[in-house]
């Protein structure tokens, strides 16, 4: 029996999101063609739009669907930073939290080695929320050359939400558009794109219990954003390429059933993630828990812990090899775990945040996945520890 | 047994992990990323580090079902390995990183992870074989002469050998390995041999080496101390060198001249005839011994480079400390931190660094 532990990465399809994408796979149409059927495929994307937007409190002309969160968060950075562009203003900043996910990051970081952009990444504090006075000097430095904000709706390593009411706020005084990868919050807690008064707002279908490759940005209408793929004009000319219509049914499904479950999941979630906390510190003396420590600071589902004079990929193997399937929480490179720029923002040395581990549960999860966890953790960080100690002696020959 | 197969995604380990599956064992493969900023695909023949090759290996691991990892070993080899053959270059000495990698990677850093997380034993795509002696498992010689690996093995010491593995001992021929990933559908079956040293994909070791370490002109002396010429750095030079040494003048018995010495704390080389090349005794530091020290009088055959033939020798002394062996009627081409590997026949007796040599004339 296999403990997924993993649904920050992907959660498993919900059975309404399946029924829906096998159904519209066996039918034909391209939803821009102006016969019968592409009708009939045009009237099901949207249709998916008007639920996405119901969902999230936006209307469904804000919805531009994507291959999924990397390319809605390329779009966005990217896009807005061009669209912010003209032969009158150079608004060549960009500012973005610390903690950001590599899709917002590294594409703030192509447009400063390519397109003369400059960054002012946002410092967190040790929970990982960034410094709202830090952030409001930022602004209030030169406001004007400022092309966009992206600050991430809640953080996927150790699952911090970040104040966007208050990141709006500021920026609005100033006229500078906000983006707010909302990717791991969806379906863990409330978010209104409306009420937020974000411009900009990156979701994903794997995270809420919908298909792989498809997503959506939801953006407010009236903005000026440069389109990052060219072609048949789909999405309001901001997104060309022939609309997936199955995928993005299934991720409409997804999204209204995921928000819809949501008061009744997010509490059950919670409770499990609090029993796992309590049980992993109290086998693993030691044991550090990162993020904020108050429940309505934090998504209700991650669980990250650094585990002192381990190694994450140790505990990664020892805990797989007993059915318990997790992550280190940060980004790989050819199968390495890479170390957390996250943790390092949060002022974690790189030798400590090497001992990461993140446990995320989901829809699926249950008390039987937080007592293999509690079964497998405590002889499984002993042993790692062990091998952390071999790994730094010098070996059999010395 | 749990046996941990490191895999390199070449040609080699892959069949060695294989072999230890069809065994029995409970194999889990992991890769070892070995360098920090990996290229993202092979160059020609060279090379076992690269992206590619992480994918190559974990698709033959999934083609034989068992789990598969990679363990990022990038700042251990570049300590262990790469700073450490660039230090020894600069000191004058010549050392085999193949040989430092198995000394201190393979066979130390991820045999002592793979036993503290609860393996067995390590099983790698070296060609060698580990027989049952009456004092416990021995080191030979693979059966295909060709292949042959147990002069870089030799290092590891006899603790890591009780728990390391060597599939690929018992091969008759790598066209046999080759054959056998085909059958077992493993992608890798036509994959080109790696040569020479990973880390330097170019295969221009000298150039690699040059970027890394200083060089100073000095004096070409001969064995009088009389100046015959001038080179631009000795740390360049190696013992039985005779290429680039650029000597105006010919020496006076008119035969052509070798680095004999080189003195990098002088920064001189020395050459002279060839005859002076030809060492007859040798003493290595640091031994490490697969079984007790052989006696004194001891009647073996050493060998100093990977692909260098055995000679016969003659033990004068061998304990904890040093090593010193009689070779009549004599090798050339000795150079300090070069290993020596002792064999009784196919079996490997002990290794220990070079660190003096006694010449015939002397």
């Amino acid at each position: 029996m296999t403990a997924y532990l993993d649904h920050a990465a992907t959660t498993p399809m919900l059975p309404a999101s399946v029924e829906t994408l096998t159904c519209h796979l066996h039918r034909t149409a391209n939803a821009s063609s102006l016969h019968t059927s592409g009708r009939r495929a045009r009237r099901v994307v949207e249709e998916s739009r008007e639920q996405v937007a119901a969902a999230l409190g936006a209307g469904p002309n804000d919805v531009v669907f994507t291959s999924g969160g990397t390319e809605a968060d390329n779009l966005a950075v990217k896009g807005l930073f061009w669209g912010r562009q003209d032969d009158a203003t150079r608004r060549h900043r960009i500012v973005a939290s610390a903690v950001e996910h590599h899709a917002v990051s590294d594409s703030v970081e192509w447009l400063v080695q390519h397109e003369g952009a400059e960054v002012e990444w946002v410092p967190v504090d040790g929970a990982g929320r960034i410094d709202l006075d830090a952030y409001r000097d930022i602004l209030d430095r030169d406001p004007d050359s400022i092309a966009l904000v992206s600050v991430m709706w809640a953080n996927n390593e150790v699952g911090t939400l970040q104040p966007i009411d208050e990141v709006v706020a500021a920026a609005k005084q100033h006229g500078i558009p906000v983006h707010s990868d909302a990717v791991q919050a969806v379906g863990s807690v409330p978010v209104d794109f409306g009420d937020s008064g974000v411009d900009a707002m990156t979701i994903t279908g794997h995270k809420l219990g919908g298909p792989y490759g498809a997503g959506a940005l939801l953006l407010r209408r009236g903005l000026d954003l440069a389109p990052v793929l060219h072609g048949g004009g789909q999405e309001r000319g901001v997104r060309s390429g022939t609309l997936d219509t199955p995928a993005i049914a299934a991720f409409a499904v997804a999204v209204d059933t995921a928000v819809a479950a949501r008061p009744s999941q997010a509490p059950r979630i919670a409770s499990l993630r609090e029993e796992l906390v309590a049980g992993v510190q109290a086998r693993v003396p030691g044991a550090v828990v990162s993020g904020d420590p108050d429940p309505a600071g934090r998504l209700p589902g991650i669980a990250h812990f650094t585990f002192t004079d381990c190694e994450g990929d140790s505990l990664l193997y020892l805990l797989d090899a007993r059915g318990v399937e997790c992550s280190t929480g940060s980004a790989c490179q050819a199968g390495v775990p890479q170390p957390s720029h996250v943790l390092r923002a949060m002022g974690m040395d790189d030798t400590q945040s090497r001992g990461a581990l993140r446990f995320s549960l989901g829809h699926t999860s249950t008390k039987t996945d937080v007592d293999a966890v509690l079964e497998a953790i405590g002889p499984a960080v002993e042993r790692a520890r062990n091998a952390g100690l071999a790994s730094r002696a010098h070996g059999f020959v010395a | 047994m749990r046996v941990l197969a490191a895999m390199s995604g070449g040609v080699d380990s892959s069949v060695a992990a294989a072999r230890t599956v069809e065994a029995g064992h409970e194999v889990v493969g992991v890769h070892l990323a070995l360098s920090s900023a990996p290229g993202q695909a092979r160059n020609g023949a060279r090379g076992c580090c690269t992206i590619e090759d992480a994918r190559d290996a974990r698709r033959v691991a999934d083609v034989l079902d068992i789990p598969f990892y990679v363990w990022d070993m990038a700042d251990r080899f570049r300590q262990d390995v790469m700073d450490d053959f660039v230090a020894e270059y600069a000191a004058g000495r010549t050392t085999n990183p193949c040989v430092r990698c198995n000394e201190r990677i393979k066979f130390a850093a991820l045999l002592d992870k793979a036993l503290a997380l609860g393996f067995d034993a390590v099983a790698t795509g070296h060609y060698a074989r580990i027989v049952d002696g009456p004092s416990g498992p021995e080191l030979h010689r693979s059966l295909d002469p060709a292949k042959d690996q147990s002069y870089v093995l030799a290092v590891m010491g006899r603790e890591a050998l009780g728990h390391a593995l060597f599939p690929l001992g018992d091969s008759a021929s790598k066209a046999d390995v080759r054959r056998e990933a085909q059958a077992l559908g493993l992608g890798v079956s036509a994959k080109p041999d790696s040569h020479d040293i990973c880390f330097i994909p170019d295969g221009d070791t000298r150039a690699w080496l040059d970027a890394r370490v200083e060089r100073r002109p000095g004096a070409i002396v001969d064995a009088t101390g009389t100046v015959v010429g001038e080179h631009d750095g000795a740390v360049g030079y190696t013992i039985g060198q005779r290429k680039g040494l650029r000597l105006g003048r010919p020496a006076p018995d008119g035969k052509p001249r070798y680095v004999l010495d080189v003195s990098v704390v002088d920064n001189t080389v020395t050459v002279g005839p060839s005859d002076a090349l030809r060492v007859t005794a040798m003493d290595g530091a640091t031994p490490v011994w697969l079984d007790t020290p052989p006696a004194q009088g001891a009647e073996l055959s050493v060998q100093v480079r990977a692909h260098g033939e055995p000679v016969p020798c003659k033990v004068i002394r061998a304990d904890d400390d040093l090593v010193s062996v009689d070779v009549t009627p004599g090798l050339t081409g000795i150079a300090p931190g070069q290993t020596l590997v002792l064999y009784d026949g196919a079996r490997v007796v002990g290794s220990a660094t070079i660190s003096g040599a006694r010449r015939a004339a002397a």
